[in-house]
């Protein structure tokens, strides 16, 4: 799997760049004025209580809707003018399910693959090898119905690892999962950030995926509200850790914190 | 309550192009999209089997009890009188392209309910090009309905010159992509799959009976001056036409324009209306998710 891509030399990279983005559905404002960037190789966690528009911010984000106001930037190439050079450098494991329950494991990917133009010879090889790195090796022919949650939370995240991108981003990857699927799962993205070093945006509620190396951006009600690493984050929020920041945060419009349980 | 400064200064650099995509690229894409439609279709086999059913119970039963009823006199392109069951044929084609068209419209719908949608929608390749392979791709299940059709038919009597087979391929693939693109125009209008079971009776009925698949327009002049002009106004007529004089070697030049015409304004619309900077489906989209 390939390396984040660097640029040009003597700059630091930025993976994703959200430059002033609003959204409305209607008269609803869902984003409000968000700006942050995150760098590769870095996990930076979207947190945000229900409503606050993490899922509308990736739909921007992966141009499934355009972005009217503002500007959203993926390894330097704008998403609404050059969405195909953005799409092409970013996976993404949508908080739907979006595998065809009718078809098997190796022919949910191997149609992955062909949508960004991989030939059939090469998406074998990338399909065994994605399936060992997210444990699932040997279920190529098992139906996408005959697996439980987490598993097929497993090949999304080896699908969206299929066209070998540099910026994951995983909406609520881990919802609806039980403890050790979840820790499972971010466990395989963490050390996709050491080892391969592709930049990740995990959006969540569950506060107890943050760690404290993490760098996070705090959503509430299409307002960003903090940024930065984690001990900043509860610094200049004047809490004791990234649970009492993220309750104080949210608190405003909110009576208290995500429930930690999935 | 403000927000902390991102302590990590990043800059932005100039981006860097990955090679384009080449025709190699585009051809494993449709490809992709073509298998996924298939293998869609062979593991719904209720699908298959009420597809064929469809037209057949037509064929057997409809036309065997109304061939004394409905004579059809000599008209173009037909050189001597026909069997009931004969002139109904081409219509009945129309009807799996039809049928097959709106129900691929109808797996978008599915699918993007489902998310599934997604996952297409999110490929760099164009939009238009994405929508055109899946289009394609609904074409070449309709089509082998037709042809899956056309054999029990042969069996059962009704047979065309045998140059007709190969005749009428063009013109079903024009029907079919016509039918597939009104069919994507008319998903992208719909939020919930629950309304498409309206669109359908006032799309697929009235497209159905108002045109000459069941009976020639002279009956209908004869009979209904008004629904004669309805039937004019139905795109679906001239497919049926179309496909009608191609099993015969001769084309329709009127059918053949309605039908192109109609096909690029219906893929026009669609590929406007799934255009997210345009389109109708962020209008209709509410928040993905919670969040």
């Amino acid at each position: 799997m390939q390396h984040a891509r660097t640029g040009k030399a003597g700059d630091e990279v930025v993976a994703l760049d959200v430059a002033g983005v609003s959204h409305s559905y209607g008269p609803k404002r869902a984003l409000n004025d968000v700006s942050f960037s995150i760098a590769p190789a870095t996990f930076t966690v979207l947190l945000g209580l229900n409503g606050a528009g993490k899922t509308t911010l990736f739909s921007l984000i992966s141009h499934l809707y355009d972005t009217r106001r503002g500007s959203i930037r993926i390894f330097g190439h704008d998403v609404s003018r050059a969405s195909g050079e953005a799409l092409r450098r970013v996976g993404i494991v949508f908080q739907a399910r979006t595998l065809d329950l009718d078809l098997s494991v190796y022919q949910n990917l191997s149609y992955h693959a062909s949508l960004h133009g991989i030939g059939r010879h090469e998406a074998r090889q990338r399909i065994a090898a994605l399936l060992g790195t997210v444990d699932m090796q040997g279920r190529e022919h098992d139906k996408a119905r005959s697996l439980s949650g987490g598993q097929m939370r497993r090949i999304e995240i080896a699908r969206a690892l299929l066209h070998r991108p540099s910026l994951l981003l995983l909406d609520e990857a881990t919802v609806g999962l039980d403890i050790q699927s979840r820790a499972g799962i971010l466990a395989t993205i963490r050390k996709l950030v050491e080892t391969e070093g592709i930049g990740v945006l995990w959006a969540t509620h569950l506060i107890d995926e943050v760690e404290d190396g993490d760098h996070v951006v705090v959503l509430r009600q299409g307002d960003l509200v903090a940024k930065g690493k984690v001990a900043d984050v509860v610094k200049a929020s004047g809490a004791g850790s990234i649970r009492d920041a993220f309750s104080r945060l949210s608190r405003s419009e909110a009576a208290g914190i995500a429930e930690t349980s999935p | 309550m403000s927000a902390p400064a991102m302590p990590e200064k990043v800059a932005a650099v100039t981006p860097v192009k990955s090679g384009a995509f080449g025709l190699r690229h585009y051809l494993i894409c449709l490809k992709g999209i073509i298998v996924r439609e298939c293998l869609r279709f062979l593991h719904q086999r209720e699908r298959f089997i009420s597809s064929l059913v469809r037209p057949l119970v037509w064929l057997f039963i409809f036309a065997a009890g109304f061939r004394q009823v409905l004579g059809v006199s000599i008209i173009p392109p037909y050189k001597t009188y026909v069997l009931y069951e004969v002139y109904i044929t081409p219509g009945l084609c129309g009807m799996i392209l039809l049928f097959s068209g709106m129900q691929s419209s109808l797996s978008m719908v599915y699918d993007r309910e489902m998310g599934n949608m997604r996952i297409l929608l999110v490929s760099p390749f164009p939009r238009w090009y994405l929508l055109l392979s899946k289009m394609l791709a609904g074409v070449s299940v309709s089509i082998a309905q037709v042809y899956a059709f056309l054999i029990v038919a042969w069996f059962w009597g009704v047979k065309a010159p045998p140059l007709g087979y190969l005749f009428v391929l063009p013109a079903l693939f024009l029907s079919g992509m016509m039918l597939c693109a009104l069919g994507m125009l008319l998903s992208s209008m719909i939020k919930q799959l629950e309304n498409f079971a309206g669109i359908m009776n006032f799309v697929i009925f009235p497209g159905y009976f108002a045109s000459p698949a069941l009976y020639p327009l002279w009956r209908i002049q004869e009979a209904s001056p008004l629904l004669y002009k309805l039937c004019l106004a139905n795109p679906f007529t001239y497919a049926v036409e179309l496909i009608r004089f191609a099993f015969y070697g001769q084309i329709d030049w009127v059918s053949l324009g309605v039908v192109t015409g109609c096909t690029l304004l219906f893929l026009g619309g669609a590929i406007i209306a799934y255009d997210p900077s345009r389109g109708l489906i962020t209008r209709k989209q509410g928040t993905g998710g919670n969040g």
